[in-house]
């Protein structure tokens, strides 16, 4: 299949999801809220839903990912994965979502704020590629 | 129950979709996020994807006035566009920058074994708990905002 339609026909299956998640649980499907929330205190029937969906989804995925044989490997080294998971996490947790939260399912109920952050994190991930691999000699990833 | 069985059920189209799409190869995501390299485009045709999908969809889902296994739709009730989103926002694309992993890809690819996600996911989590908890040193509102 041609990368472009994979593509597609992948975030047509992630659109499915988060319209099944939201029709029947009335969830948001993002990633970040979804998995942060398991930081905090709440009932066993929040926590419950939550592990279901993360679970479905690393089983699934994770299996999904040798069948096709895809790399899920960073071309970073490990000391700034360490420094990029702690501000994605961070980031991500004080901005109210990622690009599953605001991205996908933000836009697709047309809020404004949803549509700004994913305006913005775009803008400062290509702008943090274009540092890395155009302007640091040797890159630091 | 039925509420547990959905979520398991939604997650694991969410992962599959993922997969198929190429979203995990943090090369792939790089690729789309280096404007002035060699571009990869595929990235804008998962998004295109997903949000033409939730963009039609979630009009009639909403119509519907509830959820069929909740008597509520659980939205973040926030409106105001403050410098917590901007930040936020802006943080954690940097760090996606670095790295080519958002939360949802990084946990297919731990799930997979890929070392790099599993130095990535702790450090996540890390990020994350260290925000609540000054959050709620800071304002004694936990989780407000949050429930993306």
């Amino acid at each position: 299949m041609h990368p472009w339609l994979s593509a597609l026909l992948g975030g047509v299956l992630i659109g499915v999801s988060a319209t099944l998640l939201l029709w029947l649980n009335g969830r948001i499907a993002g990633i970040s809220g979804i998995a942060f929330g398991l930081l905090q205190r709440s009932g066993m029937g929040e926590w419950a839903w939550r592990i279901a969906f993360l679970g479905g989804l690393m089983i699934a995925g994770g299996i999904a990912l040798h069948v096709i044989g895809q790399s899920a490997l960073s071309p970073a080294r490990w000391p700034v994965l360490v420094v990029a998971g702690l501000i994605v996490g961070y980031g991500t947790s004080l901005g109210g979502g990622c690009t599953s939260g605001h991205g996908v399912c933000g836009i697709g109920r047309l809020s404004k704020r949803s549509i700004v952050a994913t305006i913005v994190f775009v803008a400062t991930a290509m702008a943090t590629v274009y540092v890395v691999r155009h302007v640091v000699p040797g890159g630091v990833a | 129950m039925k509420r547990i069985l959905a979520a398991g059920f939604a997650g694991a189209v969410f992962g599959i979709g993922l997969a198929i799409s190429g979203m995990t190869d943090p090369n792939v995501v790089l690729g789309f996020l280096d404007v002035a390299g060699a571009w990869d485009p595929s990235l804008a045709f998962v998004m295109l994807g997903a949000v033409a999908t939730t963009t039609l969809l979630f009009r009639l889902v909403l119509r519907r006035g509830r959820p069929v296994f909740d008597p509520d739709f659980h939205f973040s009730m926030s409106r105001a566009l403050d410098r917590r989103l901007v930040v936020g926002a802006g943080a954690f694309g940097v760090g996606w920058g670095l790295s080519g992993y958002c939360p949802g890809p990084v946990l297919v690819g731990a799930a997979a074994g890929a070392w790099t996600a599993l130095v990535f996911v702790p450090a996540m989590l890390a990020g994350a708990w260290l925000q609540r908890r000054m959050t709620r040193v800071a304002s004694m509102t936990p989780g407000r905002g949050q429930t993306e």
